[in-house]
């Protein structure tokens, strides 16, 4: 795919939303275009994390999986949403696999680039952390809400 | 006909006329309403009623059915405590005791013209369906309708039967999630407020309903802020210890007001200073 256009999807993402014209170019040097069949996996928990996705179109699952309880789904992601974050913490490995649900085009950022970049400039690397600290503060409350199994019951149906 | 409106306090007698599982703990039960009541059953989408068992107690349980069919009245009901078992428990022909309808409905009228988005958590379903019949029936009035509906998981869901059908319309956006699923499950897995970015609606021009746990609905509040939906048209189901039903003995008062009379449907604005206050 040509830079021209990669430098257009990845404008349109809600991700880079008001983000600068050179920066976004930076990002642009470190993007490519991806495909994934559905039931392809993406990455796998333990394995290292040198890569981020902003989804396009399909549909991703966050799987983890226990003895005696078999694989189960912690999360979907779909179209608009960014895949991954743990490129961006020490270790930098996966948590959790990711599976394509369906057939799923996306946009693979090289993590390690970014990461010497936002090194090098510390504006950019705001700009990023800025960005990433949204997607993990919208996890983070989800997964609050997740944890307090909150269809328990209420008042009107103890009686 | 409002079927004991004449004194409030005293139950009719329905009859049982079948009962459906929902789930493993939740259940369906259609009743007919007694033969005095010639036009059945009238009722406005959003409000309960008291359900009775002889010799058991009584249970304000949201009406679940659709309000353009007052032959039949509809409850959707979990089965958690001594007087819902009793209410689940019952094969057809079972007589239990009805007072109603009370309380306050969905503004399916103040919505007119707007686009309508429905958020909903667990049994939160059940009062608001009566809401998404009246709108799919009278579909040309609304903007874009959405239905966002979350269950633990996907055993828990309500309605299997009708959520496809729902989604079938090609006039109504049909988002359901659960938190957490096997493998094998092919839809969302994650929290119902997350549906809330994605859904199709324009926020400055859309009438908000929502029903489900306090928590949930606290959590649903912010991420519609987020999108830019109004307090003012956002309407919330709110719960707690009826016993009456009809204001007099405080049981359910709710800072100034009665979650029984003024509620159970508030515009979030007016209860908005009080609302998630741990005291109240």
């Amino acid at each position: 795919m040509a830079a021209e256009s990669l430098e257009r999807i990845l404008g349109e993402h809600p991700f880079f939303g008001g983000m600068q014209e050179p920066y976004l170019q930076l990002f642009v040097d470190c993007a490519s275009n991806v495909r994934f069949g559905a039931g392809e996996v993406i990455f796998r928990v333990g394995e290292e994390a040198n890569t981020f996705y902003l989804i396009r179109h399909g549909r991703v699952a966050l799987e983890t999986s226990a003895p005696e309880r078999g694989s189960a789904v912690i999360q979907t992601l779909g179209d608009g949403d960014v895949l991954g974050w743990s490129w961006l913490v020490a270790p930098f490995r996966w948590r959790f696999d990711a599976r394509a649900m369906d057939p799923v085009r996306a946009i693979a950022l090289d993590g390690r680039c970014l990461r010497g970049r936002s090194e090098e400039d510390h504006d950019l690397g705001y700009e990023l952390m800025k960005r990433c600290a949204q997607v993990m503060e919208q996890r983070l409350q989800a997964t609050r809400l997740q944890l307090l199994d909150v269809y328990g019951g209420g008042v009107r149906s103890k009686r | 006909m409002m079927v004991s409106l004449s004194d409030p306090m005293a139950p009719s007698p329905f009859r049982v006329q079948r009962v459906r599982k929902e789930t493993y703990d939740t259940f369906t039960l259609e009743l007919d309403p007694p033969h005095s009541a010639a036009n059945g059953f009238s009722f406005a989408p959003g409000q309960f009623n008291m359900v009775y068992v002889p010799g058991v107690g009584e249970a304000p349980i949201s009406i679940s059915g659709d309000p353009d069919k007052p032959q039949t009245l509809i409850h959707t009901v979990r089965s958690v405590g001594t007087v819902t078992q009793k209410i689940c428990a019952p094969g057809p022909g079972t007589v239990l005791g009805v007072r109603g309808p009370f309380g306050s409905s969905w503004p399916v009228e103040e919505a007119v013209g707007s686009d309508v988005v429905i958020v909903c958590g667990g049994i939160g379903l059940a009062p608001l369906r009566p809401a998404l019949y009246y709108l799919m029936a009278h579909r040309e009035k609304y903007g874009r309708v959405v239905l966002l509906y979350g269950a633990r998981t996907p055993e828990d869901l309500l309605y299997k039967d009708e959520l496809p059908k729902w989604r079938g319309h090609f006039d109504l956006q049909v988002e359901v999630t659960v938190d957490s699923a096997s493998s094998g499950w092919r839809g969302n897995v994650d929290v119902v407020t997350t549906l809330i970015p994605g859904a199709r609606f324009d926020p400055e021009s859309t009438v908000a309903m929502v029903c489900g746990p306090e928590v949930m609905m606290r959590f649903t509040l912010i991420e519609l802020e987020r999108r830019g939906v109004p307090a003012e048209n956002t309407f919330i189901s709110m719960e707690r210890n009826m016993k009456c039903a009809v204001g007099f003995c405080g049981h359910c008062q709710f800072g100034p007001t009665f979650i029984c009379k003024d509620g159970p449907v508030f515009r979030f604005d007016k209860i908005q200073p009080i609302f998630a206050t741990r005291e109240i």
